[in-house]
């Protein structure tokens, strides 16, 4: 490897050399940012402006050029509804029935997902033997692609899969677990908490694992109850990981598209169809490709997604000062 | 036994278990059961025929049927053994099948056919890995192509992102210029621009580059990050700048600087992200959905998504197709899986 880049490193030294000898050294600095601040700028900041032009306008064509302007007609759209508590009076169902499954995968998926990471990283963090098996045990499906995820359950829920086979054994009885509504969407939610609890956990393991040893001692030494213990120490202490913790999972659960898209193609209907597929749906899938609507949904999204980013930047910076 | 038992039994503390220890090792071995058994199901169904998979209820090991070549015929023949009758206790060999009745024949005289019940037929199986299942991708898909897809956006973005991040992180650590808070602002700014909410516009603007369709739409538009910024910069901030000021003495180009001194001193941070980079860019999925299109431009999770809406029933392929694509990841997870937990850790993820 090193000899490919070798020569191509010396290339690049002429250029730089030149640019060198002409701006001085400090000023070279931004030479050095340039490459990085223009893909910022091209395919991160630029975005942001030109999504709100896209919802602004309307009609199929993606070109600028091509789009009518017709103001705040899009989110009018969105937010045409008698009663947005019940997705069938809505002008855009599907856009608030992906509201409604969002919000509610999001609360069930970070609360299943956040209390098992917890409780694996304080049964991790005692004195067990063979840690860093068990660690890496919980934390590999992490690095699993989400659509390997979802073949790997879908080939255990199919009709006449690993699952069902065990429960016709105990008598149950097998279940088309995907045909179903509910259960497409309680395995959505498990299948989303398989796959990314280890890395809660290891953040989390790495929380217990900041707290010093001395405070435990000290309260053994004053005979308090593991219980009383863990609600009076562990906790508190623990707090802000666990802020961090939830702020990331929201932010990771809002977005959650591929596992459950490959999992469940966001059905049986529209069952689990997240806010992530409705653009992608909307704005890509679809014929006629409707951009406006896509983009406006998109703002309201980073909406979300700026205040969650925000509070995660201040917990941040909380946890380096204190 | 008992040094085993003693072994297993043994706290790192002192004294014998405490009941709380069972339940935690209890908890951990059905961890390792839950996280590891499917991924382990998945592997054993890879190897099993098609037959073997219709199969209700599933066997845990794949199995085949043994068979016999016997003259006068093509086809290797299925062999069974005959569970009761007149010829109960032999080896005998199937001809055909139908409605329940059997045609067979002796392997000694394979010239005479003789009629029996299907049920009186036990198969002769022993455990097979049918590998067929992964030489039949090479030729029934174009499963190179999209391997070679998949690897090239993987290497080309992950060089380009570790010298793009590396270069703005050398900037932002080791230079004193004015607006160097602006940038850094800028860069946590892009924090909060996740691809997923702009994807709209990110496509006119790929499209517009004469990139849709191409593997550098997907390489280009994610090569600079900010986490990857931030964490070269945190470990180059910790390089002394003596190191730099007595390079400049001898007379060193400031890329000479970077390219000779920084980034090999940055190793450690920059291997944690190389393999960060490597995992999100293996793994991704949504923007290449949006932006390859073409079945020959697909990388490997693409094809595995649109194979298993259009293969709905041919589980065989889309089985060994599933387990080559995890391998690679699987194979650095062995190797690597200290350096990632820590770059996860540190990172926060994406």
């Amino acid at each position: 490897m090193l000899a490919i880049l070798t020569p191509i490193m010396r290339i690049i030294e002429i250029p730089m050399l030149a640019l060198q000898r002409l701006l001085g050294i400090n000023r070279l600095a931004w030479v050095f940012l340039l490459p990085n601040l223009v893909l910022f700028g091209l395919f991160a900041f630029l975005p942001v402006f030109l999504n709100v032009v896209y919802a602004m306008t309307g009609s199929d064509n993606v070109l600028l050029v091509d789009r009518p302007f017709v103001g705040a007609r899009n989110f009018g759209t969105l937010m045409d509804c008698s009663s947005y508590l019940d997705p069938n009076t809505c002008r855009e169902d599907k856009f608030w029935r992906a509201v409604w499954n969002t919000g509610w995968f999001v609360t069930l998926q970070v609360g299943i997902m956040v209390g098992f990471s917890l409780l694996t990283a304080i049964i991790l963090n005692r004195d067990i033997r063979a840690r860093g098996f068990f660690r890496s045990v919980f934390f590999f499906p992490v690095l699993l692609s989400p659509v390997v995820v979802a073949l790997i359950w879908k080939w255990i829920l199919q009709r006449e899969g690993l699952l069902n086979a065990f429960l016709d054994w105990t008598g149950i009885g097998g279940i088309n677990w995907l045909v179903d509504a509910q259960w497409a969407f309680t395995w959505s939610v498990f299948i989303s908490v398989w796959a990314h609890m280890g890395f809660y956990t290891l953040i989390l393991l790495a929380g217990l694992q900041a707290i010093p040893r001395d405070v435990y001692e000290a309260a053994t030494m004053d005979r308090a109850s593991p219980w009383r213990t863990f609600r009076k120490i562990t906790l508190p202490l623990l707090s802000p990981t666990m802020l961090v913790v939830l702020v990331l999972a929201l932010i990771k659960g809002v977005q959650t598209f591929d596992e459950v898209y490959a999992f469940t193609g966001g059905g049986p209907g529209t069952a689990t169809t997240f806010i992530i597929q409705y653009i992608y749906e909307e704005g890509f899938a679809g014929a006629p490709r409707l951009f406006g609507l896509a983009a406006a949904a998109s703002l309201l999204v980073a909406l979300v997604l700026v205040l969650l980013t925000l509070v995660q930047l201040w917990l941040n910076r909380r946890n380096v000062d204190g | 036994m008992s040094r085993i038992w003693s072994f297993l039994t043994a706290t790192r503390g002192s004294g014998r278990l405490h009941w709380t220890d069972w339940v935690s090792y209890g908890y951990l071995v059905l961890g390792i059961l839950l996280m590891f058994g499917p991924v382990v199901w998945l592997v054993l169904s890879s190897f099993k025929t098609q037959n073997e998979l219709d199969r209700f209820p599933p066997r845990f090991l794949p199995y085949a049927q043994e068979t016999m070549e016997l003259p006068g015929f093509d086809e290797a023949l299925p062999l069974f053994t005959v569970t009761e009758g007149e010829y109960a206790g032999e080896v005998v060999a199937q001809t055909r099948r139908a409605a329940g009745r059997a045609e067979i024949v002796l392997p000694v005289d394979p010239e005479t056919r003789i009629r029996l019940q299907a049920t009186q037929l036990e198969p002769i199986e022993r455990i097979a890995f049918a590998t067929e299942n992964y030489t039949d991708l090479f030729e029934r898909f174009n499963f190179l192509r999209f391997l070679w897809n998949s690897t090239f956006i993987t290497v080309t973005a992950t060089l380009l992102m570790l010298l793009v991040n590396s270069m703005a992180a050398f900037a932002l650590s080791k230079y004193e210029f004015r607006g160097r808070t602006g940038v850094l602002l800028i860069v946590i700014g892009t924090l909060m621009i996740p691809q997923t909410v702009v994807l709209v516009p990110l496509f006119l603007i790929v499209t517009q580059m004469g990139m849709f369709n191409s593997l550098w739409g997907v390489i280009i538009p994610g090569a600079a990050t900010p986490t990857g910024v931030f964490l070269l910069r945190q470990y180059m901030i910790t390089i002394p700048d003596e190191i730099l000021d007595a390079a400049r003495m001898d007379k060193a180009s400031e890329w000479k600087i970077f390219w000779r001194i920084i980034v090999p001193l940055s190793a450690p941070a920059i291997a944690v992200l190389a393999i960060l980079a490597i995992m999100w860019r293996w793994n991704d999925f949504l923007w290449p959905l949006i932006v390859l299109t073409q079945s020959e431009n697909f990388t490997l999770q693409l094809a595995l998504n649109s194979f298993q809406g259009e293969l709905q029933t041919d589980w065989t392929s889309l089985l060994a197709m599933t387990v080559l694509t995890l391998l690679p990841i699987a194979a650095v997870f062995m190797f690597l899986q200290k350096y990632i937990a820590t770059g996860i850790a540190s990172t926060g993820g994406k």
